[in-house]
């Protein structure tokens, strides 16, 4: 079926539409309530987004192409973003990586099998003063340790057997 | 702790409730702006008195900038820079996230001081709690009357807006950012025109960093004296330091410009961690280069100490490695970050960044290369200076640094095929004894995955 925004969500984005001086300028935003709707963008939602916002299409993909922010495939219930980058290195997300794998199975760039959790590694999250940081959805994990890893994945596959978000 | 907020008080006190702010004499400047018809000329003179600089890493100072902008009849815009992705630098989150109204004061003054009517906020995709606090503090604001048509029964209207980046660090360079918030890709724009004359849809524009413009309100309360009482003649006021890696108490704190390295590392970092010898440190974001101890616990917090004892004080991201470090590792995970951040426009950049991070790579699967050190240097000569935007330069300096500093760490890697510091071959997987003689080790070559610089997403989980 073809991708569509609900109807609240159109009526949002032609508020923000409102916001810039050219509807090119709406991209992002509308990007970003794709994703909040359905979690990952694909070349369907973006020729649809180039419709709503009457600007050419390849503006649309260039977009979803540069920026990686929006997964262009389904990442899982949780979409785990683990920082790489230095001060997350300097103290140990190395071993958290290498614990995820072993313990609960879950590796860079696959959705696990029951569908829950997908691990990407990405690049500086800007809360370097409480390495190791894990973003998961929305949130910020901070100062994350091989025990706080534990508990997160088993709240968050508690939150998922009840059914809560 | 010893350091006391003078500027930046609203991170302790909570100033994202406009309650709070306001008892704290929040907004008090903006209605006396307004009610008194304070000219916007005696706004900028003011702020450029304080000789308040530019805090997303140039230095560039504030007021003068806020003059560039042609007094033309073309509407005018100010972008709030809340795209923090330097790594080691996380101060202006605590911003957005705990000190909003102030900022938001900020560029009120500061769009009135150059007559613009319409501003943005640029975060970060990733930072969704500090937008949402963004948009919940506008809002106060807005049903305050501090912004809008005709705010306090003045002739004056601005209205602000918030825009999301989405995970790409070169939109926070200034051009980049424009081109993004016109919905296009982040690629910087060759400069001259520079913003203030050509900007967001080719109108006047004027980029400010989050912690430049909440400096601004403090500064018209108290007058340019007041901000002038810290820090020294070229470097004034206070600026925050985000400080993280191996240190005992990492944070981000208000320091006044000029204070002594050594008595803040001791003081208030309380050191590094467990005791450990410190061994290098990058100060200014990632992309400065490194110091050594020595140069490190001799310099002054302010830009032009930091620049004698070689390195830039940039955006204020201090990165502390302890002696457990291995600076090798440490220069592949930045080259990492710079391959995987460039935009992609200029061959230099976009060719090089993955040439360096091949090479370190290649160090680190332990086959040694004797002209390795001539092959990485040709790569930094081809790049510095060489690009549109400084990012080609930004992963020079810190990479170069390190092996010029620390040569012993490279020398040993090479010649022993393993780390000087954790006796072990970190990509040891990747080693390939069929290699053929004529391999050029740079080139994209035989490994399980291609790296691909434009998407994150293929990633192999731990290469270690
Ligand atoms: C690659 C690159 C990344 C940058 N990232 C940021 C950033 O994340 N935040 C920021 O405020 N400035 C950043 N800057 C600096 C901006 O280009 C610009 O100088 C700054 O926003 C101007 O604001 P200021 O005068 O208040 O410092 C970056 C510059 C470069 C070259
Ligand atoms: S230096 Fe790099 S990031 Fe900057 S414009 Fe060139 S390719 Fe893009
Ligand atoms: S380095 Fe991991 S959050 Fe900055």
């Amino acid at each position: 079926m073809a991708f569509e925004l609900t109807k609240e969500n159109q009526d949002k984005l032609k508020e923000i539409v409102t916001h810039y001086p050219h509807q090119m300028s709406a991209i992002l935003p509308a990007l970003h309530i794709v994703m909040a709707q359905r979690g990952w963008v694909d070349i369907e939602a973006c020729d649809y987004v180039a419709e709503f916002l009457d600007v050419p299409k390849i503006r649309v993909y260039e977009a979803l192409t540069f920026y990686t922010y929006f997964p262009q495939k389904p990442v899982g219930k949780y979409h785990l973003q683990m920082c790489r980058n230095i001060a997350c290195h300097l103290r140990g997300v190395g071993e958290l990586l290498v614990h995820l794998k072993e313990k609960h199975g879950i590796v860079e760039d696959k959705v696990t099998d029951d569908g829950l959790f997908c691990l990407h590694t990405v690049e500086c999250l800007g809360a370097c003063g409480n390495a190791p940081v894990v973003q998961v959805n929305d949130d910020y994990y901070e100062n994350l340790t091989i025990e706080k890893l534990d508990e997160l994945i088993e709240k968050l596959k508690k939150e998922a057997g009840n059914g809560t978000k | 702790m010893a350091l006391e907020k003078h500027v930046f008080k609203g991170i302790d006190l909570g100033f994202k409730d406009i309650r709070t702010y306001e008892e704290h004499g929040g907004y008090e400047t903006w209605k006396r702006v307004l009610k008194d018809k304070i000219s916007p000329e005696e706004v900028t003179k003011i702020v450029k008195d304080s000789g308040l600089r530019g805090r997303g890493g140039a230095g560039f100072p504030a007021g003068l900038k806020w003059s560039f902008v042609p007094k033309i009849d073309k509407p005018k815009y100010l972008l709030c820079n809340c795209d923090e992705s330097e790594p080691g630098t996380f101060k202006d989150r605590e911003i957005v996230e705990k000190s909003t109204h102030q900022l938001i004061e900020g560029m009120l003054l500061a769009a009135y001081a150059f007559g613009s009517n319409t501003s943005y906020v640029y975060l970060r995709g990733e930072f969704v709690k500090g937008w949402k606090q963004v948009e919940a503090s506008l809002a106060e604001a807005r049903a305050a009357g501090y912004i809008g048509e005709n705010i306090l029964g003045s002739d004056v209207t601005h209205h602000i807006w918030t825009h999301r980046g989405a995970g790409a660090y070169i939109c926070g360079e200034e051009t980049a950012l424009i081109e993004s918030l016109e919905g296009k890709r982040g690629h910087p724009r060759i400069k001259p025109p520079f913003p203030a004359v050509e900007g967001f849809y080719r109108n006047p524009t004027v980029v400010n960093n989050v912690e430049t413009l909440t400096a601004v309100p403090k500064i018209l309360e108290n007058g340019a004296d007041w901000y002038r009482q810290w820090g020294t003649e070229k470097s004034t006021g206070t600026k925050l330091w985000s400080c993280c890696g191996h240190i005992t108490n990492p944070g981000v704190y208000e320091v006044p410009m000029g204070y002594p390295m050594k008595k803040f590392f001791e003081e208030e970092l309380g050191g590094c961690w467990n005791g450990n010898k410190l061994k290098a440190v990058i100060p200014g974001g990632s992309s400065v280069p490194a110091m050594t101890p020595d140069e490190f616990l001799a310099c002054n917090m302010d830009y032009e100490s930091v620049a004698e004892h070689g390195s830039m004080l940039g955006s204020g991201g201090m990165i502390v490695m302890d002696e457990t470090t291995c600076l090798v590792e440490v220069s592949e995970v930045l080259a990492h970050f710079y391959m995987h951040e460039s935009c992609g426009q200029c061959t230099p950049c976009r060719e090089g960044t993955g040439w360096v991070y091949r090479i370190i790579k290649d160090i680190e699967t332990g086959m040694p290369q004797p002209d390795t050190k001539d092959l990485l240097f040709s790569v930094f000569e081809e790049i510095f200076g060489n690009t549109i935007c400084p990012l080609g330069d930004s992963i020079v300096m810190p990479i170069k640094s390190l092996i010029e500093k620390w040569p012993e760490e490279f020398e040993y890697y090479l010649r022993e095929g393993k780390s000087k510091i954790t006796g072990k071959t970190r990509f040891a997987h990747l080693k390939n004894p069929d290699r053929p003689d004529n391999y050029r080790r740079g080139e994209p070559y035989n490994y399980p995955k291609t790296e691909d610089w434009t998407t994150s997403f293929n990633r192999v989980a731990h290469e270690g």
